[in-house]
């Protein structure tokens, strides 16, 4: 079977899935509060997913993601209030108008999530290490506090009035569709480039591959993605708050990609789920929730630094599985060969 | 793969975990979510003790109509979609009769939509943005709100202080602060007076001695400072510390016993508007203050006031509803008439806020109030509801 | 002009808290590599830990340690409860404050870094944002959220100076102290065989220990000093502006972190400078410009020094060797 066929026809199952989860959910089968769980975790899913191509494949320490969420959602949500209302409407106001509407608004918000990481990006990934963290921290905090004073959007009040889009099969295409792309991005000539600059940036710009580049484009996408998982936050509850981004966020994030494993897929949507869920359990621990929470990533860190999945793709063994099913045992083999980080090993340099 | 299985059950157990409250029975339940940690974490603390104390004063009492009532505290870490959650918890899981929260404006209106659709009554006890109760007939504030009390600060300094000239401090992060602001600009500009300067801080700050300097140049005959009292006392003593020495003027966000222990003598002849007043000889505010103190060893201030009341507001229409269905619960609130409490009378209006008096407070010596005037706000001076 | 002159002063008294702070942040990355994310909350465990002390340990800490009220530790240490205003109180707090948070430093780098050392700076970066994250919560829980009214250790006045600005004896107290705590790190680290053992240990880590060095406790008396400073920092902040609470020292230290980085990470002097800096340009940002994006000035400094020498103002430049 060609391999766009194959591809094509596990898209098609993929959204046939999707659409049915939805319904269910949409039928009230399950308990609200378990399906904005759910939901929730999607998001994380796509947060922790974008993030990860930066900082795991591309090892670059990037810890300002927060900010580029805020961008995404808050133009999204600018663009839903003042525009998207009018083109759901003016398509007779049935499903087709609305999900051109949410569509649009989903590029407009990655997009501008995107440029925003074009312009963080060429200045600051030219800096190394703990350098480039603390410079993604700043301009994390110097968008929230722009946010905080744009009136257009609230300030500090607030942005509410967002229409409410609170759909699991949106939440997951979106979820669905990051790791697919990241995946296919890792798996390319590519993302080759990306894990060469990770494992030995000098070495790989001795090689030829321009660093600066490639590193300007996998930002690029990892924080228009992250622009989409902001697009969905603001239309979850219909209300933002520049509060809501602050540096805190970012840290949840790279905890969770920090837990599931650096340079693994698998391993952050892991790590989403369980840190997406983890605080909902420990509810009744209420005033040590955050003491917790705050020991065990020391304790992570001590004990098992590379996560949950360390670097290890546990896709691999899945896509061995399908490509037999498909192409038969004498089908061509090339699965890349990933290499562990360098977290956990010792930093030559 | 063998450790996707793994963790596929360390996520199934962490969901099973995620165990509604308490057993349901035959008891009144009412959700309570407020910010006890974080960065707004005394006033939800107040806002607790108050509620509490309400709860444990009416089962002591015999309960609604034979039936204890039981409070589910929850908190949101001064986090809006921590509170989004909390209430869908709440209106789901739960399954609670009516919902009391939050402080913050900006939390209640992240989750009063939640409340809205589940068709729950959810009573704020101190969110002054007018946003919130426009959220739908179910969403209710037991307050007054920032038009109103914009309108009073500014017809006081203008009628009653007659100054032409003032400046304003306000916190930009906070979005109290900045919509008391708007409207306390707005009356006072309305009556005739001057916003000669409009300076700004960030909630939290320690140094204002930048914006002191400045402030000071343009003369002004009262400073309007709209900001939560932990951060009003110390701009009050920085003030006075440049030799600053015209009156400022509050609104509740002042209200704590802290103020002036932070302020000190720098507050001396300032003003805040207020719902009650801790020093008030009314024997009903007396009382409330006496238990209060006797329970959490500490004066009450007018978050715990206002929530105290709320939960008794609460409580009442409950006792009147003609069954623990939320629109009838709904319409027991809407109904609410002239409710006496520590904070005032407390009617609701059209918009489900309440209507009710406000006190213009004077600081003395010492840390006393005195009440120096009970504000009427004229009608003209409140600005359209935005 | 006198607003000028003030806010200069102003900026001055902001910027010396920063550089002590800062100094805490370059020494340990210039032994270490580490970015201590902690730091700024050591300070604020000074400033509550002053708290505590000028409280009179008395009550509340003789309980603690299972002694009666009237034990030595009440009595003996600051009279329990009323203490007279006076300099010298001040300055005991603030020493013991210094104390106790040097012994938390060591604690925190013998538990939570040195079993990170091993492995990649990322690695240590993130176990240091942990615990951060752990002091700022273990504080809410531990001291309570609320923020706390600091007692006034002794009375404070205006010295007007020419032109009609002033300066408040407070701000006095807290530079002369500032300058008197870098100047004793200078003399340290230039002056003696450990500072020089520092400087080694900053240089290569590896070839310090071929020379005997014992790196271990080289890096544990780095950690000390450094927390000792901000514990200072953090008394004397409280000093100027009596209100603390567990979330004070997120913001300052991100701050001190970008002095340090401005006055080139590594450089004692450098750090000095760069608190300075950042105070003096936060001071007229606010004055003149909008208070409103205060926060955004260290942080677009930081960006714009990164941009243009990285090496910091006073640092040397470093050549990447392969």
């Amino acid at each position: 079977m060609p391999r766009y066929l194959r591809n094509l026809i596990i898209g098609l199952v993929v959204i046939a899935v999707l659409y049915g989860l939805d319904f269910v959910f949409q039928a009230g089968l399950i308990n609200p509060y378990y399906t904005r769980i759910l939901m929730l975790c999607g998001i994380s899913i796509t947060l922790a997913v974008s993030l990860n191509l930066i900082n795991g494949f591309t090892g670059q320490f990037s810890i300002g993601h927060a900010g580029f969420m805020a961008v995404g959602a808050y133009s999204s949500a600018y663009f839903s209030i003042n525009y998207g209302m009018n083109i759901a409407n003016s398509m007779g106001g049935g499903k087709l108008g609305w999900v051109i509407a949410l569509l649009l608004t989903t590029l407009v918000g990655a997009a501008v999530a995107g440029l925003a990481g074009l312009a963080v990006g060429i200045p600051s990934l030219r800096l190394r290490g703990d350098y480039l963290a603390i410079v993604t921290l700043g301009f994390g905090q110097i968008i929230v506090v722009f946010l905080n004073n744009i009136e257009a959007v609230g300030g500090a009040r607030g942005y509410s009035g967002i229409p409410i889009v609170k759909s699991f099969f949106w939440i997951f295409l979106i979820a669905v569709l990051t790791i697919v792309i990241v995946y296919n991005i890792v798996n390319s000539a590519f993302g080759r480039a990306l894990i060469s600059i990770r494992e030995d940036e000098l070495a790989a710009e001795a090689m030829g591959v321009n660093t600066t580049r490639y590193k300007v484009m996998a930002f690029v996408i990892s924080s228009a993605m992250a622009g989409a998982g902001g697009v969905l936050l603001a239309h979850f509850d219909g209300y933002l708050n520049p509060k809501s981004f602050e540096f805190i966020k970012s840290f949840e994030i790279l905890i969770m990609i920090i837990l599931g494993g650096l340079g693994s897929i698998v391993g952050s949507v892991i790590g989403a789920i369980v840190l997406t869920i983890l605080p909902e359990s420990l509810r009744g621990f209420a005033e040590y929730r955050m003491v917790i929470y705050s020991l065990l990533l020391i304790i992570l860190m001590i004990t098992r630094p590379q996560g949950l999945l360390g670097s290890a793709d546990a896709f691999k063994g899945l896509r061995k599985r399908l490509r037999r099913l498909t192409e038969g045992p004498s089908g061509t083999a090339s699965s890349p060969t990933q290499s562990e980080t360098s977290i956990g090993g010792e930093n030559p340099r | 793969m063998k450790r996707i299985l793994i963790a596929s059950i360390l996520i199934a157990g962490l969901l099973a975990a995620c165990n509604p409250q308490a057993g349901g029975g035959d008891k009144v339940r009412i959700g309570v979510f407020m910010s006890t940690t974080g960065t707004t974490a005394n006033f939800g603390i107040s806002s607790v003790n108050g509620i509490k104390m309400a709860a444990d004063e009416i089962n002591a009492a015999g309960g609604i109509n034979g039936k204890q009532v039981e409070l589910l505290v929850q908190d949101d870490r001064s986090d809006a979609s921590e509170a989004a959650t909390i209430v869908t918890k709440f209106v789901t899981q739960d399954q609670v009769h009516a919902i009391i929260g939050e402080v913050a404006s900006s939390r209640s209106i992240a989750a009063a939509p939640i409340a809205q659709n589940a068709k729950i009554p959810m009573l704020t006890p101190s969110s002054t943005n007018p946003e919130v109760t426009k959220k739908g007939d179910f969403i209710f504030r037991s307050c007054f709100i920032d038009p109103y009390q914009g309108a009073a600060i500014a017809q006081f300094a203008a009628k009653t202080l007659g100054a032409k000239t003032a400046v304003i401090m306000i916190d930009r992060k906070n979005d109290y602060s900045t919509g008391l602001g708007k409207f306390i600009t707005e009356t006072f500009t309305k009556m005739g007076g001057k916003m000669v300067a409009t300076q700004s801080y960030q909630e939290g700050d320690q140094d204002f001695n930048a914006q002191l300097t400045s402030l000071k140049g343009a003369n002004p005959e009262v400073i309007f400072v709209p900001g939560y009292y932990n951060d009003v006392g110390l701009i009050a003593k920085q003030a006075r510390d440049k030799g600053i020495t015209v009156p400022l003027i509050g609104g509740d966000g002042w209200d704590s016993e802290q103020l002036y222990k932070i302020g000190g003598t720098a507050l001396n002849g300032s003003y805040f508007t207020n719902h009650y007043s801790p020093f008030d000889t009314e024997p009903k505010v007396q009382k409330f203050v006496n238990d209060y103190k006797s329970r959490y060893n500490s004066t009450p201030d007018a978050l715990a006031a206002t929530a105290y009341d709320a939960a008794n507001i609460m409580f009442d229409a409950i006792k009147r509803s003609k069954s623990l269905s939320g629109p009838d619960i709904r319409d027991a609130l809407a109904a609410t008439n002239a409710f006496p409490g520590v904070t005032g009378t407390v009617t609701f209006n059209q918009q489900h806020d309440a209507v009710k008096p406000i006190v213009m407070i004077e600081i003395k010596d010492g840390g006393t109030y005195a009440v120096r005037e009970r504000v009427n706000v004229e009608s003209s001076a409140v600005a359209a509801n935005q | 002009m006198s607003t000028f002159l003030q806010q200069l002063i102003n900026g001055i008294s902001l910027g010396a808290i920063y550089s002590l702070i800062a100094l805490g942040y370059t020494m340990v990355y210039g032994v270490l590599k580490l970015i201590n994310f902690a730091h700024g909350d050591v300070y604020m465990v000074g400033a509550f830990m002053g708290y505590y002390l000028a409280n009179g340990l008395g009550a509340r800490g003789a309980q603690m340690l299972g002694m009666s009220a009237d034990g030595f530790v009440a009595r003996g240490l600051l009279g329990g409860g009323t203490l007279e205003p006076s300099l010298i109180t001040a300055l005991v707090v603030m020493l013991l404050a210094m104390a106790i948070c040097a012994a938390i430093g060591v604690v925190i780098e013998r538990l939570a870094y040195r079993p990170v050392r091993k492995y990649s700076r990322l690695t240590a970066l993130i176990t240091a944002i942990g615990v951060s994250l752990l002091l700022e919560n273990g504080g809410q829980v531990v001291f309570g959220a609320e923020p706390k009214f600091f007692p006034e250790l002794f009375r404070k006045r205006n010295i007007d100076l020419v032109s009609g600005a002033s300066i408040n004896s407070a701000d006095v107290v807290v530079l002369i102290i500032a300058l008197a705590l870098m100047i004793a790190l200078q003399l340290i680290v230039y002056r003696t065989k450990t500072g020089r053992a520092m400087r080694a240990v900053s240089f290569n880590l590896q070839s310090a220990k071929l020379m005997g060095i014992n790196t271990d406790r080289i890096i544990a008396f780095t950690f000390a000093l450094g927390s000792a400073l901000a514990a200072a920092a953090g008394v004397l902040v409280a000093i100027r502006i009596p209100r603390i609470d567990p979330l004070m020292g997120i913001l300052v230290g991100l701050k001190a972190f970008v002095a340090a980085v401005l006055g080139g990470i590594g450089n004692i002097p450098g750090a000095m400078l760069g608190g300075l800096l950042i105070g003096i340009t936060e001071t007229m940002v606010v004055g003149y410009l909008s208070p409103t994006y205060k926060d955004a000035v260290a942080f677009a400094i930081l960006i714009l020094i990164l941009l243009f020498r990285p090496s910091g103002l006073l640092g040397t430049v470093a050549q990447e060797k392969v």
